[in-house]
């Protein structure tokens, strides 16, 4: 039952790459349904933990478990049940909207019928019926970003990891985006999120925050600030960068 | 099942909709056969020839007319003064000379002994020894007949008539035996860059790393890559064999399935090196790089130019590893001689035993996690 409710649980988690070590002994938890940000600064080593609960690589040592799977005996069953965008965007720029969705729920095992329904769903509710003919090269970065999103979460997996998703698009777009996680994260979705924008990290449940390859802070944005004694995120990650 | 058909598609979407990419296919194999079946030749025609004649007999003109009338020789000049002709050949206008020395004809009828001297431009080693034989067998064809009719010696007095036979390829046309090799080289480049760049080029854009958090399974994922370019390169390989048979006349005498089905093995083996090479690199231009590398080793190896026999005998044992020697030998047996499974089931067990190999590292390398 404690498994169900926790997406991800980490304790201890160690990566090395030869003497460097990424992540120092992360512990934490991830609760269903949260909006979790993972803040840090570049290099923090975000990135890494973010490949290891994916399932990219490889921990050193430590014990991970996402979506109730181990990472080690189980990767496959937790592919089936994550999400995941990364920096670069995942999909095929010479390839139409339709047919990014179609390839990517076929590899997901989506039938024709739900590949169909899933195509018009998000036609419509992303207006994208302008675009239906365009290869995704041609569609505005923000626009892109968003189907993205929506094609990682495409077969419905309880659990996302959104690695930087909103790198480089305007104020507005973000904020239209953030409205989207918003509205998986309330219906039932466990939303992962790495960012560079402190003001994202306000709209999130719980914020942890990196340096060095060490978590060193991990409470909701208000009891951080209450305890570093300032009025934003920023300033707490601020404080913690500089050491 | 599905989730390979889906990628099948997708690959194809892509691959048809790269405007290089039907050029690459459609029109790259078929110059490559035309252009390369044409120029790669071992023949030698048309030699420029010039005579020192300093006899000025009946004898030495007709010996000269036997050059005239020989269609491997353009007789440029006839001179007495050496040092003219052989300042042309300094100059590269003169690739043979004859010099027909005094006394030529005397020497021939009384001594019953004379000289002539052949002297060849040899910079092309192959090419020259080509020019002297042809040369050599027209002094004798000479001497011959003047021992029959000056000498009143007999035809049939004390001699050996050879009687030569060419086999499989009966009008010694070297594009009989070029066209089966050219075709091996050009599904052998379809296949292996187009692959080894494929794969690569998802690393490239990121979207590698999206495929490897889906649940998609290894074989499904080397399947579904691999599929698309083993169905171009055999549609490659069918378009060659018809422009080989119409274009060329190329002799096809032994099994056309038998051939198609080595050609299916074969190509996995390509295709198993190119995915091979793109688990090695990190961009296109790496693996490029490294497929032509060997690309080139493998074609200078494999006797498409070049007789095996004569490379040293630690280059003729590399051919153990080259691909492309063991398909062309099969090529040329098949088709030029008619050779049947029996006769070539050493090539295609090495094919197989290779192919298995080169997916075998290639799938071991490819990981969907580090």
């Amino acid at each position: 039952m404690e498994n169900n409710k926790k997406q991800v649980v980490v304790k201890d988690l160690v990566k090395k790459f030869g003497s460097f070590v990424a992540n120092d002994h992360l512990t934490f938890e991830v609760n269903s349904g949260e909006i979790f940000g993972f803040l840090g600064a570049n290099g923090a080593g975000k990135t890494t933990a973010i490949k290891i609960l994916c399932g990219l690589s490889a921990p050193t040592s430590g014990e991970v478990k996402v979506a109730g799977f181990d990472i080690y005996k189980q990767r496959e069953q937790i592919k089936k049940s994550i999400g995941y965008m990364s920096q670069k965007f995942s999909l095929y720029d010479d390839l139409t909207i339709a047919e990014n969705i179609r390839f990517y729920g076929g590899i997901y095992g989506l039938n024709r019928q739900q590949i169909k329904l899933k195509t018009s769903d998000y036609m419509d509710s992303l207006s994208l019926h302008e675009y239906a003919s365009s290869r995704v090269e041609e569609l505005p970065l923000g626009i892109k970003q968003k189907l993205s999103f929506m094609v990682a979460i495409l077969h419905e997996p309880p659990i996302v990891f959104l690695d930087e998703p909103t790198g480089g698009v305007d104020p507005l777009t973000r904020r239209q985006f953030w409205e989207m996680i918003y509205q998986e994260a309330q219906n039932g979705k466990t939303i992962f999120v790495t960012t560079h924008y402190m003001d994202e990290a306000e709209y999130c449940h719980r914020v942890s925050i990196m340096v060095d390859g060490k978590i060193e802070a991990l409470d909701t944005p208000a009891g951080l600030k209450e305890k570093f004694g300032v009025d934003s995120v920023e300033k707490v990650f601020i404080k913690l960068a500089r050491g | 099942m599905k989730t390979i058909l889906y990628f099948i598609q997708k690959e194809f979407l892509q691959i048809f909709r790269d405007k290089m990419m039907l050029p690459i296919i459609f029109a790259i194999p078929i110059i490559q056969l035309l252009v390369l079946s044409y120029t790669a030749t071992y023949e030698i025609k048309k030699i420029d020839l010039g005579i020192v004649d300093l006899d000025r007999s009946v004898t030495s003109a007709n010996l000269i007319s036997k050059f005239e009338a020989s269609p491997f020789y353009i007789l440029k000049l006839v001179e007495p003064n050496y040092q003219v002709l052989d300042e042309m050949m300094q100059e590269g206008e003169l690739e043979q000379i004859i010099y027909i020395p005094q006394h030529f004809e005397q020497d021939l009828l009384i001594e019953n002994n004379t000289t002539v001297q052949v002297i060849t431009d040899a910079i092309n080693g192959s090419a020259a020894s080509l020019m002297s034989a042809y040369s050599v067998q027209i002094l004798g064809g000479f001497n011959k007949e003047f021992l029959i009719e000056e000498m009143m010696i007999p035809l049939g007095y004390r001699q050996i008539n050879n009687e030569v036979a060419y086999w499989y390829n009966p009008e010694l046309d070297y594009k009989t035996f070029m066209v089966p090799g050219i075709l091996v080289l050009l599904v052998t480049i379809i296949g292996l860059f187009l692959s080894a760049m494929n794969i690569v080029k998802e690393k490239e854009i990121g979207t590698i790393e999206q495929l490897n958090v889906t649940p998609i399974k290894k074989y499904q994922f080397i399947i579904g890559k691999l599929m698309p370019f083993w169905i171009i390169a055999m549609f490659d390989l069918g378009l060659g064999l018809i422009i080989a048979k119409f274009v060329f006349a190329v002799p096809m005498l032994g099994s056309i399935p038998l051939v198609i089905g080595v050609a299916g093995i074969y190509l996995i083996l390509v295709l198993g090196i190119g995915l091979f090479i793109s688990t090695l690199s990190d961009t296109q231009q790496q693996s490029m790089f490294i497929s032509w590398f060997f690309v080139m080793i493998f074609i200078l190896l494999s006797g498409l130019f070049t007789p095996v026999e004569n490379m040293p005998l630690w280059a003729q044992k590399l051919n153990i590893l080259n691909p492309i020697a063991y398909f062309i030998e099969f090529m040329r047996l098949v088709l030029l001689k008619g050779s049947s499974f029996m006769d070539v089931w050493r090539n295609i067990v090495s094919i197989s035993i290779y192919a298995v190999v080169m997916l075998g590292l290639a799938t071991l390398r490819y990981r969907k996690h580090s």
